[in-house]
């Protein structure tokens, strides 16, 4: 057998990688919100188009992208697994009927655009734009539920908190999707978006509080945690973020307006985070140091990590490069 | 309510078997896509674009489904097979997690580019996006296969007390990994997928054939589809040998590393040199039904071959029979069936290989209606025999989900209710039929409606030079 040496004993150059990948695996749950969030929160605002071409002009926009975006859905849960063993079977095996939501959810929404554009009659295009509209929706308010009985070690279907947060979840893809397609379409379409996307993030702003005000009552050990500077730090920043992307909005500045929204979710997630910190899941009581991964496959998984993630980032530039400016209406295969 | 250990069993078996075609599809595709793409940004024959442009759409809608059940499988791991992941998350979830970053996201994001940015993009990165593509199906496949075959031959670990539970401790990473049983699978698998999809596009092509020349129908394009034809022989004449000859090796591995598979895909109940290979066995009394060689048996059997092939040779050799196991045996009749489909079907796919490329030889490659028709029966039968694989390799090794270390009933999540359990299965159950009916459905009607016509071609090469002149597109 191989020896291994160093690298099998303790953490890499003595990093402190379990606190590393705890907060990978948020930074990569914030990335999927963020990412898919956007295209979510464009099916969202589909629901408010009557006209065809503009419906098309919405499923276009996102056409090239939003299959990348989910992918981190599918690394978020590989992270955790891969890290956190323990933590992925505890959570999505106490939480198991919400989970098949998400998924019942994350399907209506895959195939609706590629079906969308398989047929060009009014009652099949119908049925798939609501099958759109529905799992744009439904998925960020059942990974909202999730992630407060994450937190909250809750394994109920809904409770309070829970809806909280998936009605704030489900506001902020669309604060986040108006802000997307105001950068990739013009026109009525990109008129009309920003009223819409100015009214959800007065919402989003509206449900955090609410949302936290709940899972501090639903839970006494965070009563004291959600009062924590850095936790109002995240808060307020969080409404001066929600300003410079109204100000943004306003004076034409979308892509600005969509990075604001970005951070927003970043923040979400970091509040959420902070919030869970020492533990992994308190639903199992689990903390970083008790669910980690012993050292060798540890850094196996952050030298992996390390290589691979700049190389994904990549992707997403040259992606995101090859489509940017608004969409021509005539793209397809 | 199903017994919660068995919803999961059925529910994860139904999962995979519907989500295998998908990966399959694309992987088979992808090559034949890299080919298509290289030929025509190199300014080949308008053919090319419309191969790459008809294939692109069957490949996209097979992703599409491929990548929503296959989000599925992964969550299957943590919902219903908890106290597995916990066991041997420490090892199995790193490749799990790697094929999510370095494959699905080099597939997923190039497939963007691939699908839509042809008019966007320059030639050269749009051939490159092709290769990522390619790129990205096959490593997809090299991680999943890396994370299965540790479970089929366990190796670079061993058990340690972890919470007061026993774990999986990762010691050996190479050994664990570079796991010998990987490039059996490996090689058999992607094998398979070009295979089954060169099966599929001969079937498809010599469908459009058929009907223009037996039938009589105007079949526009039908140029298109003697090339498709020719291009699926040259795939199965290279694949279909390939694919008989690593089985046998890979059989032989199995009996060396996984002795109570082989005996369940042979049937051999009592430990016996000189075994006959049965091409067909049935019991003659119905309570033996899962007994393939029951003693009062119909059964038709090469003397020593089994014997013969699971040594490499030599028609004494000794197989270790189910009996001798002290698990109980995986479903027999299953596996026995599995296995015998599986390879007949490998047999009857060299004979079509070799019967379209002697057609073509002679010049009467459209002229032999015998030959349409067969390989049109045959063009789900690659699909088919690559899901019977995946039966054999996992129901073979049964009861175990880690070989010979943990069993399947002690994989299944602890607090999982049957309520629960039948939830979701009875709506995976509808979900999949539809999801399958749906898919169907739209390859369907893309094989239907055919290539974009060759005007068409230059109606888009117009188009992409002039953005202002407004025609609609053809979709």
């Amino acid at each position: 057998m191989t020896d291994y040496g160093a690298f099998a004993a303790g953490p890499l150059f003595g990093l402190p990688l379990p606190e590393l990948w705890f907060a990978l695996v948020f930074a990569i749950l914030g990335t999927f919100l963020f990412l898919d969030g956007f295209d979510f929160g464009a099916g969202a605002l589909f629901a408010t188009r009557e006209d065809d071409e503009e419906r098309e002009t919405i499923l276009a926009a996102i056409g090239p992208f939003w299959d990348g975006n989910e992918v981190w859905l599918v690394v978020f849960g590989g992270a955790l697994f891969a890290a956190f063993p323990a933590v992925y079977a505890n959570l999505f095996s106490r939480n198991y009927l919400l989970l098949f939501g998400v998924l019942a959810a994350l399907i209506l929404r895959g195939l609706a655009p590629e079906m969308y554009e398989q047929r060009h009659d009014t009652a099949w295009q119908r049925w798939w734009g609501r099958s759109f509209v529905t799992g744009s929706v439904l998925a960020p308010f059942l990974l909202g539920v999730f992630t407060a009985n994450w937190l909250t070690g809750s394994g109920a279907l809904l409770t309070p908190a829970g809806v909280a947060v998936g009605l704030a979840l489900v506001a902020l893809t669309v604060v986040s999707g108006a802000a997307f397609l105001r950068v990739k379409t013009t026109g009525s379409l990109r008129e009309d978006v920003r009223q819409t996307g100015e009214r959800a993030l007065v919402a989003y702003l509206g449900l955090v509080v609410v949302a936290l005000g709940l899972v501090a009552l639903s839970t006494p050990r965070l009563a004291a945690a959600v009062t924590t500077p850095p936790v109002l730090v995240l808060v307020a920043t969080s409404v001066g973020l929600g300003a410079g992307y109204m100000a943004a909005l306003r004076t034409g500045r979308d892509l600005l307006a969509l990075v604001a929204s970005g951070l927003l979710t970043y923040g979400l997630v970091a509040v959420v985070a902070l919030l869970l910190y020492p533990l992994v899941d308190p639903g199992s009581g689990l903390s970083i140091s008790e669910a980690i991964i012993a050292p060798l496959a540890l850094n196996i998984m952050s030298v992996a990590s390390a290589l691979l993630l700049p190389l994904v980032v990549t992707y997403f530039v040259v992606l995101y490069s090859a489509f940017s400016g608004p969409v021509q209406p005539t793209e397809s295969y | 309510m199903v017994d919660p250990v068995i919803a999961s069993r059925v529910q994860f078996a139904l999962t995979t078997i519907v989500h295998i075609i998908f990966p399959v599809m694309s992987m088979g595709l992808a090559p034949f896509l890299v080919y298509f793409t290289w030929k025509e940004v190199r300014g080949g024959e308008a053919v090319y674009e419309q191969l790459r442009r008809f294939w692109t759409k069957i490949f996209a809608v097979s992703f599409v489904v491929g990548t929503v059940t296959g989000i599925v499988l992964e969550f299957e791991f943590g919902t219903n097979f908890a106290a597995f992941s916990t066991f041997a998350g420490e090892l199995f979830g790193g490749p799990l997690a790697t094929e999510g970053m370095m494959a699905f996201m080099l597939e997923a994001t190039f497939l963007g580019i691939f699908v839509f940015g042809r008019e966007r993009v320059s030639d050269r990165l749009y051939f490159v996006s092709s290769l990522a593509v390619a790129a990205g199906t096959w490593l997809s496949a090299v991680w999943i296969l890396i994370a299965n075959s540790w479970m089929q031959l366990p190796r670079g670990y061993e058990l340690v007390e972890r919470g007061g539970q026993t774990v999986v401790h990762l010691t050996d990473p190479l050994a664990a990994y570079l796991n010998p049983r990987f490039m059996f699978m490996y090689v058999h698998m992607q094998n398979a997928a070009v295979e089954s999809v060169a099966l599929f596009m001969a079937g498809v092509a010599a469908y459009h054939i058929f009907k223009h020349y037996v039938w009589g129908y105007s079949v526009q394009e039908v140029d298109f589809w003697e090339k498709t034809l020719k291009i699926a022989i040259v795939a199965l004449l290279i694949t279909a040998p390939l694919q008989v000859l690593h089985g046998d090796m890979y059989a032989r591995h199995v009996h060396e590393t996984q002795p109570q598979k082989f005996a369940a895909m042979e049937a051999v109940w009592e430990t016996d040199s000189y075994v006959p290979e049965y091409l067909i066995a049935f019991p003659t009394s119905l309570d033996d039904i899962t007994n393939p060689r029951a003693k009062e048996l119909f059964g038709l059997g090469i003397p020593g071959g089994a014997s013969w092939l699971a040594s490499g040779g030599d028609p004494q050799a000794t197989i270790r029979g189910l009996n001798s196991f002290d698990t109980e045996a995986p479903p027999v009749a299953i596996v026995f069936w599995s296995f015998r489909a599986m390879v007949g079907l490998g047999f009857w796919f060299i004979l079509l290989a070799f019967w379209g490329g002697y057609r073509w030889w002679r010049g009467e490659l459209l002229e032999d209606d015998l030959l349409h028709k067969a390989l049109m029966g045959s063009s789900l039968l690659g699909i088919l025999a690559a899901e019977l694989g995946w039966v054999v390799t996992e129901v073979g090794r049964q009861p175990w989900v880690v070989q010979g270390v943990l069993k399947t009933a002690d994989g299944v999540s602890p607090g999982l209710t049957g309520t629960e359990a039948t939830i979701t299965l009875a709506g995976f159950v509808m979900a999949y039929a539809s999801l399958l009916a749906l898919y169907s459905y739209v390859v369907a009607r893309i094989i239907r409606a055919g290539p974009p016509s060759t005007e068409e071609l230059r109606t888009f090469v117009t188009e992409a030079d002039e953005p202002t002149a407004g025609a609609p597109g053809d979709d």
